[in-house]
């Protein structure tokens, strides 16, 4: 085989131990040229960005997944070992393997491990400005020589900080052929070789670094508070507090702007189109469709604007080591906890998130029961549900019974998450042992502004894409059984009476009797599948409401006179477990590679919602709320 | 107290670091898996020496976490690692 120097791009990998450092130097050579997706067959990021070198030579450069050794114990872990392999396509032409400089054991037993898979390396020793700082002084000429790879310092966040680095990548990516070896029969290191691996790092280091006597002393004393078993929690507490907050009220005013923008199209649609299949198709279906779930951007925005700065801060895995009892306890990882959070917004960041979990039992139970914690979709139904039959009443004097019952609801989905991975645990996971929790705990950094930013714009972008296309076809659908076929000529009732849609919610009335719906309640789920919210719409469509979404009160009155309080109840018991919404089911789909968990989510959520409501009906119709 | 001095907080020859208390100090003798943990024998062996926990590694307990004192927050050599004491029973210490 003949390689022309100049045919296709370069190829080059960063890798290296997480913490390592490897996203900022990624963020710091590629900026904003940068590609999330997936790698074929499997849900692992795929993240990589066209580097620009000084001389104008354009490499391709692949942003691997963290890891500690090439034995891939997980399925991020996997796709590194398998690119460095060279079982992906794209057989990398250098392996940049980057090391944080102030923690160098760890890494150099890596490279030590990646020499031997016989591919051009480069190891770059990150964030030698804290080292230096810190008093630590590495041989560089030494350690080079001892290790047989080329080492080369940068600081990612620093001006300038990559220059030495991007001169060296230019002279690489312009040489004629890198011999790109491939690797006969590698064998994943045995323990034994583990163990001579670090010992061999170790006495590199020893011969080459000089540490400082005192380690990194502002990280021990915020630990000294942070990681307090008293203090420590408490913090943890107002942190999510102020994080919660922060997510219903910054987030109110831009998701207001684009409902009011979406509504705005909705009407220069109506102005434009003349009244008809194509109109409803637009407003109905597209623009309300998809402005339902654009409209939860800002949340999700803000949401990971925490996520992504607590990250970098390296509070993270502290977070994860102050909630491990207390997520165990309910078979849950300590990690588990960010995703769950984030599930108070929406389900959909919150299952996206579950992607810092490494082992995958975990990770799909986290993903299992993320839709049952209480995501704001459901707000607008419970606050209609509430308001129109709730008395606004105090109790004990200061609580109001309102508030009380939204509090109950936010209750019961918290209890309920913990109480289906109790029982995923210790019932269909009962063989299986309990996965560790092991992590570093790295050195708190200042965030990057740079790589918030960069993060945000990812997220974004992904969020955006997928409404796009999956939750846009689904809203198509759900449109499609809602609008056909049409009323006939000169009806007086809803078009919605006579569409598929009722047809289904009169074929389904049966099954829901017991829990005290009508076939109303059960015409409304159907257009409810799309967004949870949506069903609050579809109510004022079916008792022939005008005015929609802006006639939330008149729907309260119309509910109060039609509904009894046990049905009422039944109802808001139904919303706290239901699977009403198709776009949680899709990303789950996609985010576990498959169909068999998402129906197992399906089933087992509306399994719950149905003896749920039947119980509160029941136990309501007794008590004579019937 | 994590201020105790080199000698006084050292537990007798092979204590296991899944017992010591908050404030220990000492190195790693031997990495011993005795099925305290639910990863396969080798498994957890290899994943301790990958987070830097080696034979003659100095380790400090940092901080430990409020339930049952789990887990533990150690500090090997220049690096912070958190794991539950049940896998620390793996690391007999000095």
């Amino acid at each position: 085989m003949t390689v022309v120097a100049d045919t296709g791009t370069r190829r080059f990998a960063l890798i290296g131990t997480p913490n390592s450092g490897k996203t900022a130097l990624f963020n710091a050579l590629t900026g904003s040229r940068q590609k999330v997706a997936n790698y074929p067959g499997v849900t692992v990021e795929r993240k990589s960005g066209a580097l620009k070198t000084p001389s104008g030579l354009t490499v391709n450069l692949l942003d691997l997944p963290g890891t500690y050794s090439l034995r891939a114990r997980s399925p991020d872990e996997e796709v590194t070992r398998d690119v460095v392999l060279g079982r992906f396509d794209e057989t990398p032409d250098l392996l940049v393997c980057v090391a944080d400089a102030t923690n160098l054991r760890l890494a150099l037993r890596l490279v030590l491990e990646l020499k031997r898979v016989g591919r051009p390396l480069l190891l770059v020793l990150n964030m030698i400005d804290i080292a230096k700082r810190r008093g630590v002084e590495i041989d560089l000429a030494k350690l080079s020589a001892e290790l047989g790879v080329p080492v080369i310092t940068a600081a990612a966040v620093r001006r300038g900080g990559v220059d030495d680095l991007m001169a060296r990548l230019d002279e690489l990516a312009g040489h004629e052929a890198l011999p790109a070896a491939a690797p006969a029969n590698w064998q994943a290191p045995t323990t034994s070789e583990l163990r001579a691996g670090q010992r061999e790092a170790d006495r590199i280091i020893k011969a080459t670094v000089h540490m400082p006597a005192k380690p990194d002393t502002l990280t021990t004393r915020i630990d000294a508070v942070l990681l307090h078993p008293v203090f420590g929690l408490i913090f943890l507490l107002v942190l999510l507090f102020v994080m919660f907050q922060a997510v219903f009220t910054w987030a109110k005013p831009l998701m207001d702007l684009i409902t009011g923008g979406f509504e705005g199209l909705g009407v220069l649609a109506a102005a434009y189109l003349p009244d008809g299949l194509l109109l409803s198709f637009i407003k109905d279906g597209v623009l309300s469709g998809v402005g339902s779930v654009i409209v939860f951007l800002p949340q999700i925005l803000i949401l990971f604007l925490f996520i992504l700065l607590l990250e970098d801060l390296g509070y993270m895995a502290r977070a994860a080591f102050l909630m491990d009892r207390i997520m165990g306890g309910a078979g849950l990882h300590g990690r588990a906890f960010i995703p769950l959070l984030s599930s108070f917004a929406c389900a959909i960041p919150g299952i996206m998130a579950t992607r810092v979990i490494d082992n995958p039992r975990d990770r799909l139970t986290t993903i299992m029961v993320a839709p049952l914690m209480t995501c704001s979709a459901r707000i607008p139904v419970y606050t209609l549900i509430i308001a129109a039959f709730i008395p606004d009443k105090e109790v004990f004097g200061f609580f109001g019974l309102q508030g009380l019952v939204m509090f109950g609801l936010y209750a019961a989905g918290i209890i309920s998450a913990l109480a289906v991975s109790a029982v995923f645990k210790y019932v269909f996971w009962r063989d299986t042992p309990t996965p560790p929790f092991m992590l570093e705990l790295p050195d708190y950094k200042l965030p990057q502004p740079r790589s918030v930013v960069i993060g945000l714009y990812t997220r974004a972008k992904m969020f955006l894409t997928r409404a796009g296309t999956t939750i846009f076809s689904m809203m198509v659908l759900i449109w499609f059984l809602a609008s056909f076929p049409r009323p006939p000529e000169g009806a007086t009732e809803p078009a919605i009476d006579f569409s598929l849609a009722s047809i289904i919610g009169h074929a389904i009335e049966p099954l829901l009797a017991p829990v005290g719906f009508n076939w109303q309640i059960a015409v409304a789920l159907i257009p409810g599948m799309a967004a949870r919210e949506v069903a609050v719409a579809a109510l004022g469509t079916v008792y022939a409401i005008e005015g929609g979404k802006e006639a939330a009160e008149q729907i309260g009155q119309a509910l109060a006179n039609k509904w009894s309080l046990a049905t009422a109840l039944a109802m808001l018991a139904w919303y706290v477990f239901a699977p009403q919404c198709a776009s949680t089911l899709a990303v789950i789909k996609r985010e576990t590679g498959g169909w068999k968990w998402m129906w197992i989510t399906f089933f087992y959520m509306l399994a719950l919602a149905y003896i749920a409501a039947f119980a509160t009906y029941n136990i309501a119709v007794a008590l004579g709320a019937g | 107290m994590a201020c105790n001095g080199h000698d006084t907080s050292k537990l007798t020859d092979g204590s296991l670091l899944g017992e010591a208390p908050r404030g220990f100090r000492g190195h790693i003798e031997a990495i011993e898996v005795n099925g305290h943990s639910g990863l396969p024998v080798g498994e957890l062996e290899r994943r301790l020496i990958e987070l830097g926990f080696t034979e003659g590694a100095h380790v400090e307990i940092l901080h430990e976490g409020a339930i049952g004192r789990d887990p533990i927050a150690v500090r090997v050599n220049d690096a912070t690692v958190a794991l539950r004491r049940r896998e620390a029973m793996a690391i007999r210490v000095v």
